[in-house]
This record gives structure tokens, sequence and C-alpha cells, in this order.
């Protein structure tokens, strides 16, 4: 468990040293970084851009670490209190929240949603065991794979896009002494990792929210404020600083609502609540209190892997540059083997290597029509427990949907989701956003 | 085709109709219940529904305002990608774990324009070795090497379920 959190968090990191140095985002929380940092990497900042990174990542994860042994407790006490209802609508709120912060149009990013939670539902019903949608195919009764789903659509249709463009991957060459950055520079990147550091704390908590949309957000939040004359999108390093800084601390305090809640906040989170199911432990409230060596372990362990990060990457940015100089044309055929291999090895099921390519396709049309697949797989993650809530909370109720609305915590939580959908649906905001959002 | 003025929209809305009627199909056999005891089809039913509205809602787009041009499909690299993949879940269990990711690498190399024999190779064969090290003798992963699975091979951890879906068989 604490092994896996630190790969997750190690990834949010390395992530953004090869969209630096060859444009290529290790995972979906660095795209944003690699827009401004890969231009200044061609501009021989590439050093600057890392130090930023680190920098960043590493001051926004002591916050975000913080954050978690400060809040952590009090929420899951709670958390306890914590009905049906109430979880249904904090899970509606997350949703909300990813479909507000997707970047695309806003429409789309709502079927995604509805199309992840669809195809959630596939499989064994919970409550009565009838098999749902499974079309005859006997392998559909245990619901689809989620690696399958999220490697295909992550992975292969990613594989496929970039085959496409002809674009030349130059790798920059970077030495150690090009790390330290001027006076001025630093001066540029302080107001950046703070504000990153916030944004990406609180988007983070939100079940649905997590590193990819602190990074999205802050980015767009980095362009109203700057003042830089380097444009963003041209390699300002205001555009590094502050995403990176959201996404690490959103990927760590999107512990919290798994941690005290048991909702995946996100996709990895979902397979973090797997580890935990496998050892026998029940993610949920209870945990803080029946396991505190676990849960002080995990936060302990958050800012260890953060101290790691920044001794570690520093000095062996140069060995990872040689390591990016393998093309595409090689790396590509990893990818697919790699998948492969992992997806088949999760269950030893012919079927899902099958899936994992259709959902590849899948998703190389949603990229090519525009639509965000990251909302997709949340509703995906999230499907099931909704329902489950759902149904809970109506036969608590007696089938009376006002239930929702009775108690004060599931009404402000709706009420806020509500909200927020009825803003982002305004014809001006929406505007806005979708200029926002167009890089 | 004028008349489809932002063809990106349009053909969103167009599959996920397509998914909408698919899943009301699997729909019917499926008891909705009422609102106070939801049936299996109760929340698949309102998602049906939704995803249909949505559909006809993002089409509609599709005839107004102008969109890009959805852009050129890189066939070549859907096809051959998604084809070595499906090599791989069909060669996995009779051929072993070595011919198969051989020959998935093998394949996904002809995904890349400008194909060139001894790189193909060259990438094939340093991908197989390093993946069997890994995976293989790195992990323990229990995956044959060569030839159809083996029953003697299975882990512990793994052997129950194998097992057992072999025995089914």
């Amino acid at each position: 468990m604490i092994m896996l959190a630190g790969i997750y968090y190690g990834a949010q990191y390395g992530g953004s040293t090869t969209a630096v140095l060859v444009n290529l985002p290790g995972e979906p929380g660095s795209v944003v970084t690699a827009i401004d940092g890969y231009q200044l990497a061609r501009k021989g900042k590439a050093g600057l851009a890392l130090f930023t990174a680190a920098v960043g990542s590493f001051f926004a994860g002591t916050v975000a670490t913080f954050l978690i042994a400060g809040f952590a407790p009090p929420l899951a006490d709670a958390a306890l209190a914590f009905g049906p209802a109430e979880y249904f609508s904090l899970m509606m709120l997350g949703l909300v929240a990813a479909v507000a912060l997707a970047h695309g149009p806003i429409l789309k990013a709502i079927a995604m949603v509805v199309l992840g939670l669809l195809l959630g539902t596939m499989g064994q019903d919970i409550y009565t065991g009838i098999p749902r949608f499974t079309f005859g195919v006997q392998e559909f009764a245990e619901g689809i794979d989620f690696a399958a789903l999220a490697m295909g659509i992550f992975g292969i249709a990613e594989v496929v896009r970039n085959l496409e463009s002809s674009e030349v991957r130059e790798p920059i060459h970077s030495r150690l002494r090009d790390l330290i950055p001027t006076r001025e520079e630093l001066k540029s990147i302080v107001m950046p990792i703070l504000r990153g550091t916030g944004l990406g704390s609180v988007l983070g908590i939100l079940p649905g929210g997590g590193a990819i949309l602190g990074s999205f957000a802050s980015y767009s939040v980095e362009k109203w404020f700057s003042k830089n004359p380097v444009p963003f999108g041209k390699g300002a390093i205001e555009g590094v600083a502050g995403p990176e800084s959201a996404n690490n601390a959103g990927a760590q305090t999107s512990f919290i609502p798994m941690l005290t809640l048991g909702i995946p906040s996100n996709p990895v989170m979902a397979l973090m609540i797997g580890a935990l199911i496998i050892q026998g432990i029940v993610p949920g409230p209870n945990v803080i209190k029946e396991k505190p060596d676990l849960f002080w372990g995990v936060v302990t362990s958050m800012w260890i892997g953060n101290v790691m990060l920044l001794i570690l990457n520093l000095p062996l940015v140069g060995f990872w540059v040689r390591l990016m100089t393998i093309p595409y044309r090689v790396l590509y055929p990893a990818i697919i083997v790699t998948c492969c291999i992992g997806v088949y090895s999760l269950g030893y099921n012919v079927f899902d290597v099958s899936l994992m390519a259709a959902f590849g396709v899948l998703g190389y049309i949603l990229i090519k029509l525009n639509c965000e697949p990251a909302p997709l797989l949340l509703g995906f993650v999230i499907g099931r427990l909704l329902e489950e809530y759902l149904r809970r909370a109506m036969l608590l109720s007696r089938g009376d949907p006002v239930t929702f609305f009775e108690n004060p915590i599931s009404a402000s939580l709706l009420s806020i989701s509500i909200l927020l959908m009825l803003i982002i649906l305004l014809p001006s905001v929406r505007r806005k956003r979708e200029e926002a959002f167009k890089e | 085709m004028n008349v489809i003025r932002n063809p990106k929209d349009f053909f969103t809305g167009l599959i996920l109709l397509a998914v909408a009627l698919v899943f009301s199909y699997g729909l019917r056999a499926l008891p909705i219940g009422t609102s106070f005891r939801m049936g299996p089809g109760y929340f698949p039913l309102v998602l049906t529904g939704l995803l249909a509205v949505l559909a006809l809602l993002i089409m509609a787009n599709g005839f107004r305002g102008d969109g890009e041009p959805i852009g050129t499909i890189s066939w070549r690299g859907l096809i051959i990608i998604s084809s070595s993949i499906l090599l791989f879940g069909a060669t996995m269990k009779g051929l072993g774990f070595v011919p198969s990711v051989a020959l998935t690498a093998f394949t996904s190399t002809f995904a890349e324009r400008k194909w060139k024999p001894l790189t193909a190779i060259l990438t094939a064969l340093v991908l197989t070795a390093g993946s069997y090290l890994i995976f293989v003798e790195g992990l323990k992963l229990p995956l044959q090497a060569f030839g159809p699975l083996d029953r003697r091979t299975l882990k512990w951890k793994f052997s129950e379920t194998l097992l057992s879906d072999l025995n089914r068989r």
C-alpha cells in the first residue's frame, strides 16, 4: 500500500521530467507542464524548468502532507455520521466538478461521465445478482475490467495518436549547473507555486478532482495573473511552476477522500482501494481509528517520498535525459507490449486483452472527436458506488427523493453541485471557459 | 454534406446515440422496480435515457455553428496497433510468453510510416528479451515462456483461481 502510494506520487513528478525534456507527458497531470516546459527546454532552459518542477512539487507535497495529517482525522469523524444520502451527494459533487474542469465542450464532458457510469453498471447487479448488459458474452458477467478500460483509453489510444504526428521530438541535453535559477526567475516562480499549491490542495480533496484537474485549473489561473512578457505556450516559467505544484498537491490531498470516506477520487485511488481490500482492510472512516499505523505510515511516507524525489531527481536529470533519447519508434512497441502483459497478468484472461484493444480504438475516436476521456473513466470508477448509495438511500427513505434535501450535509453538497452546474452552463461562463482551455 | 457544419459534434452524438440504443436493448431483460425498491434496471434506465438526450443535443450542435473538420484518422496506426494487441491475446495461451511478445512487438512496428526491417527486428528482439527478464525472471509471473500453459509453473497465489478456471474448460 505504502509502496503503491510511493509510486503514485513519484509518477507525478517523474512525469514532469519527460514532459519538459521530450514533450511526452508521463502521466495526465503533466500534460500542462509539457506545454510550456518543453518550450523552455527548446530555449535551453530545461534545467530551469526541471528545477522549478522539482521545487514546486516538493513545496506543494509538504504542504499537502500537513493538510492530510491535520484534516483527515476530524474528517473521518464527521464521515462516520455520513449516511448513503450524503455519500451520494458527495459523489455527485465530484462528478459535477470533473465536468466543470474537464477541458473541451461541456455537453460532451457530461455525456462522457454518463457513458462511464453506464459502462460501470455492466456485470452482475449487487443486490439481485442479475447479470446486466452482458449481451450474451459470458465474460461481461463480471463487469468491464478497470485496467483494460484505463490502459486502452489512455495508453493505447495515446500511442495511436502520437503515431500520426510527424512532429520530431528533439531531446534536449541539460547539465546540473543549469539547474540553478537566477534571482529574478526565482521571484517569478514563488507566487505561482503558492497559488498552485492552494488550488491543487482544494481540488484534490473533491472526489473526481485529483492531480489532473488541479494542474489544468492552475494553468488557467496563472494565465490570468501572469505579467510575464513571454506568452503562455511559448515557454513561460509560471506555466510550469503553478500546474506542477497543483499537480503534486492534488495528488496528495486526493488521499483524503480515499482514507476518510473510502471513495476513490480518481482511478489511481480506485486501485489503491483495491489493494487495501486485498489485504483485508475496508477503506472508510474507520481506517484511521482501527489502523492508525497504516494511516500515519502513509502520511509519513508521503513526506519522505517528497524529500527523496528532490534528492534523487535533481542530480539524476542528466541520466533521465539520456534515457529519453530513445526514439518513439522503439518506445511505442514497448508501451504496447507492457500494456498487454500488464492487463493479461492481472486476471490471466485473454478477453481483457481484446477488450483493451477495443477501448483503445474507442479512446482514439473520442480524442479525434474532441471528447475528453478522463470524465469517462471517473464515471466508470464511481458508477457502482453511486448506484449502491442511491438505492440504499431510497430504501431508507421509502422511495422519497426528498431525503437528499432533508439532511443538511447532503442538501448543501447537492446545492453546490446544482449551482456549479448552472454556472458552467451559463452562456457567458461557458464561452470564457472554453477560451481558457483552448490550448 | 454541407448540412453538417460541425462534424465532430455530429459524429459524437451519433456514436453516443448508438450506444444508448444498444444499452436500451440490453435494458429489456432487467426489472426496473420502483423508486422505493429499485430493481437492477432502474439506475441504468435513467442513465440510458440521459445519454440518449445528451446524444441528441450534441448531434443537434452538429448542424449549428461551424466546427473544425475531424482531421485525418491514422487508420494504419489504429488497425496495426489494435491487431497487434489482439494477436497477443490470441497467441498467449497457445504459444507462450516469448513467441507471443515477439509477434506482438514485431507487428506493432508496422504502425510506423517509415518501416525499416532492421529496426523492427531489433526492437522486437530487445523487447522480448527485456520483458522476459523483467516479468518472468524478475517478477516471477506465472507465465509459460514457450508452449501452452503448464500447470506446474503456476505459483501458489494464482493457482487456485487459475486451476479452477482450467478445470471448468
